[in-house]
């Protein structure tokens, strides 16, 4: 296929969009993983804030994403062109792969062994550092792969609003009229993503307890 | 040792799981609670260590009321052992049973060396039970960590929630045999939840019924057998059918 020689033929500039690709979802995925897993396990303890975290989460997950970044562009601070907006937007779609999996984690651990680990004296903190977190450690994981694989995907759109990444070469191939660039942007996506998937998998297996 | 002073508990939704429940149980005795499903004994042991605090009247435990306890120190001060034992499984048997020694801050060797310690009480080979995780040990092995567990900080007082309740009655008949030999070594106050009539005989130096959240009786287990009151009877009868187990 003709793709494979755009890549080797454009080689320099396929690897600089590669790296602009992974530093936004990178970035976002920090973000999201740390506001995502402490929002998670805040929710496991305060029942009345759970559906107002989780509704929000899921309102942002049903945005389109395309308008979700053009919806960004307006807003100061946070928003404008570039990959500020970006950013932000992957972030929060991010959320709630993370937060879901992080309170489905931590509510699923055996509730006997929670009682005991009381019984026996261990204080809240104890129990959520020594117990809750590592017993639910491949769930919360699982979430983060996710939410990574998803970020990869969505991160292509990050180009409309002038990010970079490899969604670049997918808008300029749609306006070519040309499968050959959008496939140069696609395929390497995709690499991407299945990479990201296979290896934060195999850490997930690591960290399952038995 | 322990003293309730006409407690009650009740759900929130008002729902009355134990009403007004004097008792005592005295130092160095194994009380057995017994009773059918329902009937408020898990309830009594949980308010002991304070995982429940009463609706009404008070708890006493070593002469002060549970909730002017540090419910951290109350609990540590007390073994805990439950039917699905609870053992952590993300840890080593030796984890496990150092568990209490470590969050009191023991020194890294003296918590090896009582766990290993407790292992042997408890008739497992340290060289070769102490680096297992909790899936690779049978029933009965893992009830018998859960036992070394609760021993291993010294707890004057143990609880134990049906511990022998999950296992085949071969490994039960096993374990009673050690409790009881074990109970003659250590000297510790007991008490002791089952449904089993024979168990409770076995193993009480008392026996407490109760039935609907009510106290029927506390009896010395000879007594029990000839005790007038009809759920006592049914409980005989249901040992005698050759069921209660």
């Amino acid at each position: 296929m003709s793709v494979f020689g755009f890549l080797v033929r454009n080689r320099g500039e396929v690897l600089q969009l590669t790296a602009e690709h992974l530093e936004l979802v990178a970035i976002a995925m920090v973000l999201a993983t740390l506001i995502g897993i402490p929002l998670g396990i805040v929710v496991t303890r305060k029942a009345a804030l759970r559906r107002w975290v989780m509704g929000a989460a899921n309102i942002i997950q049903t945005v389109p994403s395309l308008a979700l970044f053009g919806f960004l562009i307006p807003v100061p601070l946070i928003g404008g062109i570039g990959s500020r907006s970006a950013i932000v937007a992957l972030t929060l779609y991010a959320l709630l792969p993370i937060l879901r999996n992080t309170y489905t984690g931590i509510m699923n651990v055996d509730r006997a062994v929670i009682e005991v680990a009381r019984g026996m004296g261990m204080t809240n903190r104890q129990i959520l550092w020594q117990v809750e977190i590592p017993l639910s450690l491949a769930v919360i994981l699982a979430g983060v792969r996710v939410a990574t694989v998803i970020s990869i995907g969505v991160a292509t759109i990050a180009a409309a609003i002038g990010a970079g990444g490899l969604g670049t070469y997918i808008f300029r191939g749609v306006a070519m009229v040309d499968n050959e660039v959008i496939l140069a942007g696609a395929i390497p996506a995709a690499v991407l993503a299945v990479l990201a998937d296979v290896s934060l998998g195999w850490a997930e297996r690591r960290l399952a307890v038995r | 040792m322990i003293e309730f002073r006409s407690v009650s508990y009740r759900l929130n939704g008002g729902r009355v799981l134990l009403a007004d429940l004097n008792l005592q149980v005295r130092l160095g005795e194994t009380l057995i609670l017994l009773g059918r499903s329902g009937s408020g004994k898990t309830t009594t042991l949980k308010l002991i260590n304070r995982l429940l605090e009463p609706s009404e009247g008070e708890v006493l435990v070593e002469g002060r009321a549970t909730t002017a306890w540090d419910p951290i120190r109350l609990r540590r001060r007390i073994g805990y052992v439950i039917q699905e034992v609870g053992l952590f499984p993300h840890f080593t048997v030796e984890r496990n049973v150092g568990l209490v020694p470590a969050l009191e801050g023991w020194p890294l060797e003296r918590i090896r060396a009582r766990a290993r310690e407790m292992l042997r009480l408890v008739d497992l080979d340290p060289e070769q039970f102490a680096s297992r995780r909790p899936h690779e040990l049978s029933g009965g092995q893992r009830q018998r960590v859960g036992v070394a567990r609760a021993l291993a900080a010294d707890p004057p007082l143990l609880l134990m929630d049906e511990p022998f309740g999950a296992l085949d009655p071969v490994t039960r008949a096993e374990m009673q045999r050690q409790f009881i030999q074990l109970r003659e070594q250590l000297n510790k106050t007991i008490v002791f939840v089952t449904h089993d009539v024979r168990e409770a005989l076995l193993l009480g130096t008392r026996i407490a019924l109760l039935s609907d959240g009510r106290l029927v009786g506390v009896y010395p287990p000879r007594e029990f057998l000839s005790a007038p009151e009809p759920e006592v009877k049914t409980f005989v009868a249901s040992m005698r059918d050759g069921g209660g187990a």
